[in-house]
């Protein structure tokens, strides 16, 4: 277990429940009550300093029980190391703490997760849509039940019909 | 019309019991909100922002992005592998080398090659002529936005010159295609060598050219100092890298930090602002100018002949002459496409040092040809997070300038 885990699972024990380094990234999963302490604490403690977001995305496994993940990687100018903090969350009870009052660019990438996979965060200062528009009703694309041909009146268009491989 | 007309009664009401407020009408004031974009040649695109305005000054923006959303990411679940490098052209179409670099070094790490030492020099030396053409577009339209028209001609005549070579190295001159996984897909000709040693020389003189225009430039000083000024903590609480995040102090710079491809083979510094405006990213840019030359100069100098694509025939491409004359290869090429390579499962995040910040890749695999999930980190969407916080208290002409500052793309932003 790298050392950036074993500080985690130090300091907040029993939260960690999946650790994964693979080419040379560090992956933790956290329990979703758990993210938002975690987050600040990446960011506060002296010796860590995770003051640098990258990026906030998600992951949809339709077959495992809780079905949706979400993805923040933070990075550390100080120590020059990364670190990608990950909770899973059931499709019934689909909303995680928000982190935009940890790092403020967590607004926009929530606000994107929030309109590709529907994942809703708590206490966003303003949880829209970002790039699809906001009447938008079919769904959200990036699911994997989401057909790569569209839903709703896209779905008519005759060409799309037609076999294409 | 009757709500217009109501509105008018009460405002210049006139109080029977106070006959001097006829000559003093009590005055509604409220914040107006202004429409800006998505046709507005100054927003590099289709963005529109709301803008709340009082007086002049800007009270709040909110971006309102996606009019050039074309769901990459959903359709990179549909291809396999090799079949998204034209793809990553169309995010930032102004800088089609470097996306293409970003997503072929993700993939690379996802598999775990190496490239040949050969193919890393030419990738750096396309990167960095990516990075001048950048720049280069970068200033001539930021000038133009702000009313230095002159620039603008500049800086187009010798971004024409390197965009013409691209043409000769892979025939297109914006959607270029030309990284492969695991290497580049053509080597350079003599002639390619030739011109490009020729722009060296002629390049850094014209550079200075650019600056005389802008340097002593009383407007464009005016507009640049002082405008859009963000904190370092700010700035990287928001996420912002390249250029835009280096203004505020930051030293921070992928190609130093997390070294790749020949940049440790290359001595180059890296400019830093102070303030965190306008001017600062402007002139840190300016300064990368003479940094691509000189990473330039030292590839030309050290590249050693050698292959240019990994030999990984279960994931690399065959040669493109041996395919139209050798049966094996064209089956091999005819499957990486059709079925792709299988990858191991697993995910990996990877960010390259484009010439607006970093872009990077998270890729998710579960084995297979075809990515499960492809996130792109654009850096254009994520600078557009802070313009609210950036713009606050600034004048409507400011808007422009800072959507330029950030050398926004919409293909990128809402990819």
């Amino acid at each position: 277990m790298s050392q950036l885990a074993k500080r985690i699972e130090d300091t907040f024990p029993g939260t960690c429940t999946k650790v994964v380094e693979w080419r040379g990234d560090v992956a933790v999963t956290v329990k979703r009550e758990n993210l938002h302490d975690v987050a600040r604490f990446l960011r506060d403690d002296p010796a860590l300093r995770f003051d640098y977001i990258v990026h906030v995305s998600s992951v949809d496994w339709p077959d495992d029980e809780e079905r949706f993940e979400v993805v923040y990687e933070v990075y550390s100018i100080r120590t020059r190391q990364r670190i990608r903090l990950k909770s899973r969350v059931p499709e019934s009870d689909c909303i995680v703490d928000s982190l935009t009052d940890v790092w403020k660019g967590a607004d926009f990438m929530e606000r994107e997760v929030y309109d590709m996979m529907g994942i809703r965060f708590r206490n966003h200062p303003d949880l829209r849509r970002i790039l699809m528009p906001d009447e938008y009703e079919e769904g959200y694309p990036l699911r994997k039940d989401f057909p790569l041909r569209g839903k709703g009146w896209r779905d008519t268009f005759e060409f799309l019909d037609e076999p294409t491989r | 019309m009757s709500q217009f007309e109501d509105q008018r009664t009460t405002v210049y009401k006139v109080d029977p019991e106070h006959p001097e407020s006829e000559t003093l009408p009590t005055l509604r004031t409220e914040e107006l909100l202004l429409n800006m974009g998505p046709q507005h040649p100054s927003t590099h695109g289709v963005l529109k922002v709301i803008l709340e305005l009082e007086g002049e000054r800007l009270v709040k923006s909110t971006p309102v992005m996606g009019f050039l959303h074309r769901g990459v990411e959903k359709l990179a679940e549909e291809g396999t592998y090799h079949q998204f490098i034209p793809h990553t052209d169309r995010l930032d179409y102004v800088c089609a080398m470097y996306n293409n670099f970003a997503y072929c070094r993700a993939v690379e790490k996802l598999m775990n090659i190496t490239v040949p030492d050969r193919a890393e020099y030419l990738r750096t030396i396309v990167a960095e002529i990516q990075r001048i053409i950048g720049h280069q577009f970068w200033l001539g339209t930021q000038a133009l936005d702000i009313g230095a028209m002159t620039v603008f001609f500049y800086c187009f005549r010798d971004r024409e010159i390197l965009l013409d070579w691209f043409d000769e190295l892979c025939g297109a001159r914006l959607t270029t295609s030309w990284y492969r996984i695991g290497g580049v897909e053509r080597d350079f000709t003599p002639s390619l060598f030739a011109k490009l040693k020729q722009f060296l020389d002629y390049f850094p003189p014209k550079i200075d050219e650019y600056v005389i225009f802008l340097e002593k430039n009383r407007i464009w000083l005016a507009r640049t100092k002082g405008v859009a000024v963000i904190s370092a903590e700010d700035a990287l609480s928001f996420g912002l890298s390249g250029p835009t995040l280096r203004g505020s102090g930051v030293d921070f710079d992928l190609r130093k930090y997390e070294p790749y491809s020949a940049y440790p083979k290359c001595e180059f510094s890296v400019p830093v602002g102070k303030n965190g405006d306008t001017y600062d990213r402007y002139w840190i840019r300016v300064q990368e100018l003479y940094e691509s030359v000189k990473i330039i100069r030292q590839c030309l100098e050290q590249i050693q002949d050698g292959p240019i694509m990994a030999d990984v025939p279960s994931v690399t491409l065959p040669p493109k002459e041996r395919v139209f004359t050798n049966l094996e290869s064209m089956i091999q090429q005819f499957k990486l496409f059709s079925q792709g390579f299988n990858a191991p499962p697993g995910e990996i995040y990877c960010g390259t040092e484009a010439h607006k910040g970093e872009l990077g890749f998270y890729i998710v695999s579960t084995g297979g040809g075809k990515p499960y999930r492809l996130k792109i980190r654009a850096p254009s969407f994520i600078h557009m997070g802070a313009f609210d916080h950036m713009s606050k208290g600034y004048m409507i002409s400011d808007a422009v300038t800072i959507f330029g500052t950030y050398d926004i793309v919409m293909g990128e932003c809402d990819r």
